[in-house]
């Protein structure tokens, strides 16, 4: 092919944390122009082989480095920028109180002797920044004020601004719709067609698959190998991942013999939802599908009540509810396995054991009125064995544990309420592929147990493969119902993404 | 046996009890009088004031938020139990009045307490300013009632409580004694208590998980500001005065007590054994260098020091640990 250099090549890359071997001998090698992914479980050496190539972390001795055709002894931070290696991590770092001039240009602010910011020159760097991705975006508007979707083209501007020649980007379509996910693709095109290098670093990677040229796969620290994209599907890539085979065959069965626990009837709020119908049985996984503003955690905020509707009636085993607070809905039976596990689902710096707990302290209090130790760690363990959930004490941060760990303490906090529905909201948000298939496999279990639950997704195959019946949301509305035994998957994304 | 205690109390606990013991050591071999009875006693009896505050101060910390108010909330209350007194009778005044004044003087730390609390959980405002408003309040208040003088002329028995002994126990620290009980009790035992260390780490996902986080952080603040009356009824005592202003200088001391105890600033972690110990350092401190003849406002000083020394520390601890983790 041609002579021109590549745009990194590493090989023997390996990396040593206090005697856990983080990498081992892993090469990695990428374009001038290239569109690569770059896969793994979270744990995998992702984030490590990046902070070796960006010079955060040094590898241990061996390691051939070479960057843009330069062989290099040593990279630091630095060298990495000014040889225009870029980083857009999955928080983009930047700033919500300044304009998107200022976010996409204000490197160009910084120097060694302190002067006035010449705004005209700023404004012209972001414009320019801004023209070479074909976008427009209003260059006065506060960053805090745009959609996720524009902050992270205004992360790419600022890293071309920094004349970047390679960009990582660490999970950017997770938080995206499908049109913002198109609209990112079409600036990578872009930018590829420039001759600069992306690298996506994702574990979801159905929409990224079909532009990139190769993908790089490691687990365990180890390279896997690199493949073609061409041909390649999202189950041959978790396998690869995870080194395991997953059988994806529909779970549907028929439940319309089973009892009815909630009913909703024509239930409505302003600017949410409307005029929303369903019924969920004994033993059901109804799913809830739709893009991200569908309303469909806006409908669950009200089962879950924490929000009150305006119209229509909620039926809970034959009789209505009106829940004044989420405490009265946990108390009747319902539980809400939030979406965002970081935030709301639970507290973080706080215990395994603590988090466990919270939802049921009534339940651990003794007739002096106290809380009892023994009582507290006895219902810890038993959850913990039933869920088999990997801990180290049940005394250590929730936040230590992994993503799909995470998410079974949650899990096991809201089973210890008895609950008759559950109403699970992305619950694989965050999750390795791996674990997801663990934490189904308890959905299966529980609803097999005769557990109502509503699972909520905006991953179509998720639903598709485990739930026995599925809900199409779209603008506040139910727009379908599908049985998965009749409906291909196919034809179900093409009416979810329609 | 280490361990045990880490677990039970906190892991602050041995290394802050290795401090008193190097500061009792130092003083004790510098400082003549040290350690002897007189001023051994004379520490047990200020001590309390101090601690009681604190532990005033240490709920709202540990919940995330902060009462500024405890100063003026205290010699409300003791105002309040004065003004009972004076009505009747003032040196006169029987058991009866000091009972319905005291009964009084808690409530109106418990009203102080309330109000603060009501406004953060429901308006969601932010707990400084509105501590900072109820102290500006009760202070504007305070001073109006007494015409910025004191009240003074109380009877023979107040005075037992701030100057009394218990079986050889000066009655304040069994009062503080008592008080740091039922607050490690509440904070390590009750729903409450555990709802305040998580609405301290987040307050959102507290709430999601279906805990009355809104009731929970009245009845904090609440408690906050009994505990405020406590303190407000033994200053009163042991001044045998009540004054707006009193004890002024012990607002950011009790902060800083709270902190050296290992009680998280961002609110969440927060236990009262390490603090109850924090106190006796500050407390040591300011009394040997005293007897060694610095001035007072060197103590302060040093105390400040003592507080970047011990961050210093724990940081250096935690780095310590890192390492030995990183080598097994």
């Amino acid at each position: 092919m041609t002579d021109e250099p590549r745009a990194i090549r590493f090989s023997n890359m390996s990396k040593v944390f206090g005697g856990v071997k983080a990498l081992q001998d892993v090469a990695f090698d990428v374009g001038q122009g290239e569109v690569h992914c770059l896969a793994g479980e979270n744990g995998c050496g992702k984030s490590t082989l990046i902070k070796i190539i960006t010079g955060v972390y040094q590898p241990e001795a061996g390691a051939g480095m070479e960057l843009f055709g330069e062989r290099l002894a040593a990279i630091t931070p630095n060298v990495a920028r000014q040889k225009g290696i870029a980083v857009i991590w999955q928080d983009l770092a930047l700033f919500p109180e300044m304009t998107v001039a200022e976010n996409i240009a204000f490197e160009t602010m910084l120097g060694n002797r302190p002067r006035l910011v010449d705004y005209g020159a700023l404004r012209a760097r972001a414009e320019a920044a801004l023209a070479r991705l074909e976008v427009s975006l209003d260059l006065d508007a506060r960053l805090g004020t745009l959609p996720i979707a524009a902050r992270q083209v205004v992360a790419i501007a600022r890293a071309l601004v920094s004349d970047a020649r390679l960009i990582f980007m660490d999970e950017p379509t997770a938080s995206l719709t499908q049109a913002e996910t198109d609209a990112l693709l079409a600036v990578v095109r872009t930018l590829s067609a420039r001759g600069v290098a992306v690298v996506f670093v994702s574990h979801r990677l159905a929409e990224v698959l079909e532009i990139s040229s190769r993908v790089t796969v490691l687990r365990d620290g180890r390279l896997v190998g690199v493949y073609p994209t061409e041909g390649m599907t999202q189950a041959r890539l978790t396998e690869l991942m995870t080194g395991k085979t997953f059988d994806s065959h529909v779970m549907a069965r028929d439940t319309s013999a089973d009892p009815v626990v909630l009913e909703v009837e024509g239930l409505s709020r302003r600017g949410e939802f409307s005029d929303v119908s369903f019924v969920l049985r004994r033993g059901e996984v109804l799913g809830l599908t739709g893009l991200i503003g569908a309303g469909r955690t806006e409908l669950a905020h009200v089962l879950f009540g924490m929000a009150a509707p305006e119209r229509g009636t909620v039926r809970l085993e034959g009789r209505e509810v009106r829940f004044a607070s989420n405490r009265e809905a946990v108390a009747a039976g319902v539980a809400y396995v939030s979406e965002d596990r970081l935030a709301l689902g639970l507290i973080q710096p706080q215990s395994i054991s603590d988090n466990a707990v919270l939802s049921v302290l009534r339940r651990i209090t003794g007739a002096s009125g106290l809380m009892s130790p023994r009582r507290q760690e006895d219902l810890v363990a038993h959850w913990v064995r039933e869920l088999a959930v990997k801990i180290g004490r049940p005394g250590d941060a929730v936040s230590t544990l992994s993503g799909g760990n995470q998410q079974r303490v949650v899990l096991a906090k809201w089973l210890a309420t008895e609950p008759k529905v559950l109403i699970l909201d992305c619950p694989t948000v965050g999750v390795d592929v791996g674990a997801r298939a663990g934490i189904f496999r308890i959905v299966r279990e529980l609803a097999a147990q005769g557990l109502a639950i509503l699972l909520i997704s905006d991953e179509v195959s998720e639903v598709h493969v485990n739930a026995d019946r599925v809900l199409h949301m779209a603008g506040g509305r139910i727009a379908g119902e599908y049985d998965p035994r009749r409906t291909s998957l196919a034809d179900l994304e093409a009416a979810v993404y329609a | 046996m280490m361990d045990r205690i880490r677990q039970a109390f906190g892991p602050e606990v041995p290394g802050l009890l290795g401090f008193l013991l190097l500061v009792v050591a130092v003083f004790g071999v510098t400082a003549p009088n040290f350690l002897t009875a007189a001023n051994l006693g004379s520490i047990a009896y200020q001590l309390p004031e101090l601690g009681i505050l604190t532990l005033a101060m240490l709920i709202p910390i540990i919940s995330g938020g902060f009462n500024l108010a405890i100063i003026y909330t205290a010699n409300m209350a003791g105002l309040t139990l004065a003004f009972v007194l004076m009505q009747f009778g003032g040196v006169d005044a029987g058991a009866g009045a000091f009972l319905l004044g005291t009964v009084l003087a808690l409530a109106v730390g418990a009203l102080s307490g309330a109000a603060m609390g009501a406004v953060i959980a429901y308006i969601g405002a932010h707990p400084i300013l509105v501590s900072l408003a109820m102290m500006i309040f009760l202070r504007g208040l305070g001073e109006f009632l007494t015409k910025g003088g004191d009240i003074s002329g109380f009877p023979q028995y107040v005075a037992v409580l701030g100057h009394g002994s218990l079986l050889g126990i000066p009655v304040p620290l069994v009062l503080f004694g008592l008080c740091a009980l039922a607050w490690h009790v509440l904070l390590t035992r009750t729903r409450h208590g555990f709802a305040a260390r998580m609405i301290g780490s987040n307050l959102r996902a507290t709430t999601y998980s279906g805990v009355h986080t809104k009731r929970t952080l009245v009845l904090i603040y609440t408690l906050s500001g009994v505990m405020c009356a406590v303190a407000g009824i033994l200053m009163l005592s042991r001044f045998n005065s009540v004054r707006v202003g009193h004890g002024e200088a012990l607002l950011l001391v009790t902060v800083l007590a709270c902190f050296l105890g290992g009680v998280d600033p961002f609110g969440g972690f927060g236990r009262v054994v390490p603090v109850v110990i924090a106190l006796v350092v500050l407390q040591v401190l300011s009394s040997g260098l005293n007897l060694l003849g610095a001035n007072q406002h060197l103590s302060t000083a040093v105390w400040g020091l003592f507080l970047v020394g011990v961050m210093i520390l724990r940081w250096g601890a935690g780095r310590w640990k890192e390492r030995q983790r990183g080598r097994s």
